[in-house]
């Protein structure tokens, strides 16, 4: 009978926590769809964060209590949200000249791979057939200042999703600097990826091993 | 005396050809303009190329026009949605082409077609099969790819409140490619869910100046396009 491995790491509300920790009072952020809506809700007391949404907001607020949902107050994942008092509403072409033109400070994003080089994929796999759909990554990682990318270590298959280089079509080449895993925090830096925090129970050889691209220690 | 107020959907879009390049505003469907979608179903132009986020939900708005076979290109950033099976199916058949643009390359490829820019630069994509068979060029040692402006017929556009003039407001994340896709279209037609007279809305806050609108029809009470998809509804109604 095969032992059965106790599940070590973060989940994905510390995975969230982490990432939150790391966004500087008064930072213009942009959320991904999925995990990255999780960091709204562990921004550390006593700073503000003001959130954008590409569709056309900046000072996006919770979601709405039941019975008061607008369909046209949405986030980018269709959602319905809401607008904190001073926030603003503005056209498509606003709204990525803030993305575009460097304005906003970080955007977290989720990942089918990224490499040691920072090279993201999260848009396609490329399976032949399926239909493509990109939305706002492209823009969102040529553009935005600082790129967090937040995501499970492994796939499903047990596949590593950090790897030397993606096989899956990019979303950008160079863009991501920060990794946030169940199982560690990586830096990817000039000099490769640097391990920046180990999940508890974590050790280095436990994540290299898990990895599928070559980990530096600090 | 300048009116650009027509009485009704059907005459708004009476003009609009067959082969006819069109702007549909919304995300989702905020800003969906479906009551002139669904006027355009009852006109019936074909062979359309149509220019819009993404490619409608259930069998009504822009999903029900994909579904009466007058679109023959998509030209959009995100052709799947929740509840979205009709553009799927006719992509698989292969009878429906796609143009997939990264969104802010199509907003600004909306925005310069509107400013009379032709085409522009962009480092969006760089490095991806989006930017294969582009123009690149280096500036300052980074990378860009060449976007074409996207011109149009024709637009369609929901707004909040217009005047007679086409001064129009809209309404919190439902103005997200309106005011673009106003300024880039020969012909823009836009359904407002007020008409007020002229001075009515100050003109410190006139989010499109009038003129860049062509015609302008009040449609009081437009659908939810996710109620009708929730009642399974579908148009036209069989």
């Amino acid at each position: 009978m095969p032992i059965i491995e106790k599940k070590i790491g973060w989940d994905r509300n510390q995975m969230a926590q982490k990432a939150a920790f790391d966004i500087p009072d008064g930072s213009y952020v942009n959320l991904g769809i999925g995990m990255p809506e999780l960091v709204a809700g562990f921004v550390p007391e006593g700073r503000e964060v003001i959130y954008h949404t590409e569709n056309g907001l900046l000072g996006m607020g919770q979601i709405p209590e039941n019975g008061k949902e607008d369909p046209e107050l949405i986030n980018a994942g269709k959602k319905c949200i809401t607008a904190i008092p001073g926030a603003c509403f503005f056209h498509h072409a606003d709204s990525f000249t803030m993305i575009r033109g460097s304005h906003i400070d970080i955007c977290v994003l989720g990942a089918f791979q990224v490499s040691e080089e920072g090279d993201l994929a999260n848009w396609s796999t490329g399976k032949p057939g399926a239909i493509p759909a990109v939305g706002g990554a492209m823009d969102l990682v040529a553009g935005v200042k600082t790129i967090f990318v937040i995501t499970q270590h492994l796939t499903k298959n047990g596949d590593s999703k950090i790897v030397e280089k993606c096989t899956y079509p990019l979303t950008g080449k160079g863009v991501v600097n920060r990794i946030y895993t169940n199982l560690a925090i990586l830096d990817v830096t000039e000099n490769g990826l640097f391990v920046r925090e180990l999940a508890p129970d974590v050790t280095f050889e436990y994540l290299q091993q898990n990895t599928g691209a070559r980990l530096n220690q600090y | 005396m300048i009116n650009k107020i027509v009485k009704s959907a059907e005459e708004a879009v009476a003009d609009i050809f067959d082969g006819a390049v069109v702007l549909i505003s919304g995300f989702g469907e905020a800003g969906s303009p479906i009551e002139l979608i669904h006027a355009l179903i009852d006109h019936g132009a074909k062979d359309l190329t149509v220019i819009s986020n993404n490619t409608g939900s259930g069998h009504v708005g822009l999903a029900a026009l994909i579904e009466n076979k007058q679109v023959k290109k998509m030209i959009c950033s995100f052709p799947r949605t929740a509840n979205s099976t009709v553009f799927p199916d006719l992509y698989y058949k292969k009878e429906i082409e796609l143009e997939l643009v990264p969104q802010g390359t199509l907003a600004e490829r909306i925005r310069a077609g509107g400013a009379g820019i032709p085409a522009f630069f962009t480092p969006s994509s760089v490095n991806t099969p989006l930017a294969e068979g582009k123009e690149a060029r280096i500036f300052d040692g980074k990378t860009y790819v060449m976007e074409h402006a996207i011109k149009a017929d024709f637009s369609l556009v929901k707004c909040k409140a217009a005047d007679r003039y086409g001064n129009l407001t809209y309404n919190k994340t439902a103005r997200n490619f309106g005011p673009i896709m106003c300024t880039a279209a020969n012909t823009t037609i836009v359904q407002a869910k007020q008409i007020v007279e002229p001075g009515e809305i100050d003109p410190e806050i006139v989010v499109t100046p009038g003129i860049f609108v062509t015609k302008v029809v009040e449609v009081t009470n437009p659908e939810a396009e996710s109620k009708l998809v929730a009642e399974d509804r579908r148009y036209p109604c069989q």
